[in-house]
């Protein structure tokens, strides 16, 4: 592992390691209001000052960046989950049953990742509750973000449905899904893994670019995209400095994302 | 090379026909479907909602639904828009000039940007040239497009400079790997020794190679440039095709957002059947 990669890991772990005591760190909470310090500076009370309508700000980046940083995985989990499910299966069982998968695969492809995922989300009801509506958010995402990574999926499968080891098998008698289970489904664990890391920086910028766009999760939750959303307000990037605090922040852990992932993709490679 | 033609149209109206139909039964089920403001008026009596109702009746059915919007969409009729109460034809005709401006400006610009640092690089082989190159492009990737679209509304960027600037990254990652990989292979490595002009050896000998799958990556970049619209329009108040899907998702306008999204997927589909037929032809020409 290089220096970079080490470095990487250790930024990661510092920042999920905070976001998890925002509880001891900023008792407050997120939707605590301060009405008589809205709008403030940074001060030893609010470290990076109040929002609009006096929320500590620093207690919401905390927050935002668990929501952030612990439904992306999870959203990628479910995706890769997916990938692995049609892709994998499309590939084992080759034929018409590939040609459908992908077909269906392209059609999702063809589409601009945020316009589909727009799409999707106006089809959903936007008054619900601020946790309905991150669960809808990473859901989504983990549902739609299935597609790139079941192309790769099915490749890979298809090539091991004619390995000397598959076909071994099949000549000892073991078929079906306990052949893909026991002697296919191994084997694509390193592209699962690289799918996996690869996923969760995708997601956690969709989340963000959905929050300013005002289709994220609803306030007053707090996750970097609602977090970001304060920009819109700013006349002069010199203005107010702290209030890009989300956005170096999340620049930080998608390239310490980044610079993990290269690893995984050369292990995929 | 008309067969492959022939194929990718197939495929083309085969997507569009697929995705329609999975777009109207998407709206056939989505909540709030089946149901008119109107129909709260308390000066209507018993009859004249039942008549209102009767007017839905067919939408009940997704395949009759389907394909009534097929056989309107042919006679070019794409529906009315349910928020700003206007033919969904008329918006797209109103807003599309400036999208395809937009998008058309900003693709050009960041490939000749992508292409021009992808190049010095190869050609300079200076590591500190190469890493400052790739930390631009990587911290640019770490951004979100609507952060870049937001940041060019307090500097008065223009917005095909965001677009640009959203679509050069992930271009140049592949455009940068493909051409130090064909700048080292034996041919072109023994006509840099024998003194060639570098003109010569990228005309004659790279783009030969490359040509095909640079093609190809400009191809899927179309599908970013559009999807980079969406931002950009509605954060710098550009009244496209962009800022309308916007619109409609955040009234909830679902015919118009459907109409919308079958167009996009229309033209990344069209830009990258283009860029594989193109492909094909210069693989063709280099055998």
């Amino acid at each position: 592992m290089t220096i970079w990669r080490r470095v990487a890991c250790s930024v990661l772990l510092l920042v999920i390691g905070v976001s998890l005591a925002a509880n001891w760190l900023a008792p407050g909470g997120y939707a605590r209001q301060y009405r008589e310090e809205a709008d403030a500076a940074p001060s030893r009370a609010h470290w990076l000052g109040t929002d609009e309508i006096g929320r500590d700000r620093f207690a919401r980046v905390l927050y935002g960046t668990r929501i952030s940083l612990l439904l992306a995985p999870a959203a990628a989990l479910l995706s890769t989950l997916m990938a692995a499910l049609v892709g994998g299966l499309a590939g084992f069982l080759g034929g018409s049953w590939a040609r459908a998968a992908m077909a269906m695969t392209d059609l999702f492809l063809s589409l601009p990742w945020l316009f589909l995922l727009i799409t999707v989300r106006a089809l959903m009801p936007l008054n619900v509750s601020p946790i309905v509506s991150v669960l809808v958010t990473f859901l989504m995402l983990g549902l739609l973000g299935w597609t790139s990574a079941a192309r790769v999926l099915c490749a890979t499968a298809s090539s091991l449905r004619d390995s000397d080891f598959v076909r071994q098998a099949r000549a000892s008698g073991i078929r079906g899904p306990r052949l893909f289970w026991m002697h296919v489904l191994p084997n694509l664990k390193p592209v699962l893994y690289a799918q996996f890391w690869i996923s969760i920086p995708v997601f956690i910028l969709s989340e963000a670019n959905l929050g300013i766009l005002g289709l994220g999760v609803a306030e007053p939750m707090p996750s970097w995209g609602s977090l970001l959303k304060e920009l819109e307000g700013l006349v002069s990037v010199g203005e107010e400095p702290w209030k890009f605090v989300p956005l170096l922040l999340l620049v930080i852990v998608v390239t310490s994302f980044q610079l993990v992932l290269s690893r995984q993709e050369e292990a995929a490679a | 090379m008309l067969g492959r033609i022939a194929r990718h149209g197939l495929t083309i109206v085969a997507t569009v026909l697929m995705g329609g139909l999975l777009s109207a039964t998407l709206v056939r089920f989505a909540p709030g479907f089946d149901t008119d403001e109107a129909e709260l008026d308390p000066h209507l009596n018993s009859e004249s909602l039942q008549a209102l109702r009767q007017t839905r009746i067919e939408q009940h059915n997704i395949i009759r639904f389907y394909l009534h919007s097929v056989q309107r969409a042919v006679r070019g009729d794409l529906g009315t828009s349910i928020s700003l109460g206007q033919p969904v034809n008329a918006l797209l005709r109103e807003r599309a000039p400036l999208t395809l401006r937009l998008v058309g400006i900003g693709f050009l610009l960041s490939w000749a940007a992508v292409l021009a640092l992808s190049l010095s690089a190869a050609w300079l082989r200076a590591l500190a040239y190469d890493t400052f190159a790739t930390i631009l492009s990587g911290s640019l990737l770490c951004i979100p497009a609507a952060v870049l679209a937001l940041l060019s509304v307090l500097w008065n960027v223009p917005g095909a400079l965001a677009i640009a600037l959203i679509i050069a990254p992930h271009d140049y990652r592949y455009s940068r790997n493909l051409l130090a990989k064909a700048y080292s292979l034996p041919h072109i490595v023994t006509a840099r020794a024998k003194g060639l002009s570098e003109l010569r050896i990228l005309f004659w000998h790279v783009v030969p190679v490359v040509g095909p799958q640079l093609l190809a990556v400009a191809g899927v970049s179309v599908s970013l440039a559009v999807g980079a619209a969406i931002p950009v329009e509605a954060l710098c108040g550009l009244a496209g095709v962009g800022q309308l899907a916007w619109q409609a998702a955040l009234a909830r306008d679902l015919p118009l957002l459907m109409n919308i999204t079958i167009l996009v997927t229309l033209v990344t589909l069209l830009a990258n059947s283009g860029a594989d037929v193109i492909g094909h032809m210069l693989r063709g020409q280099e055998a």
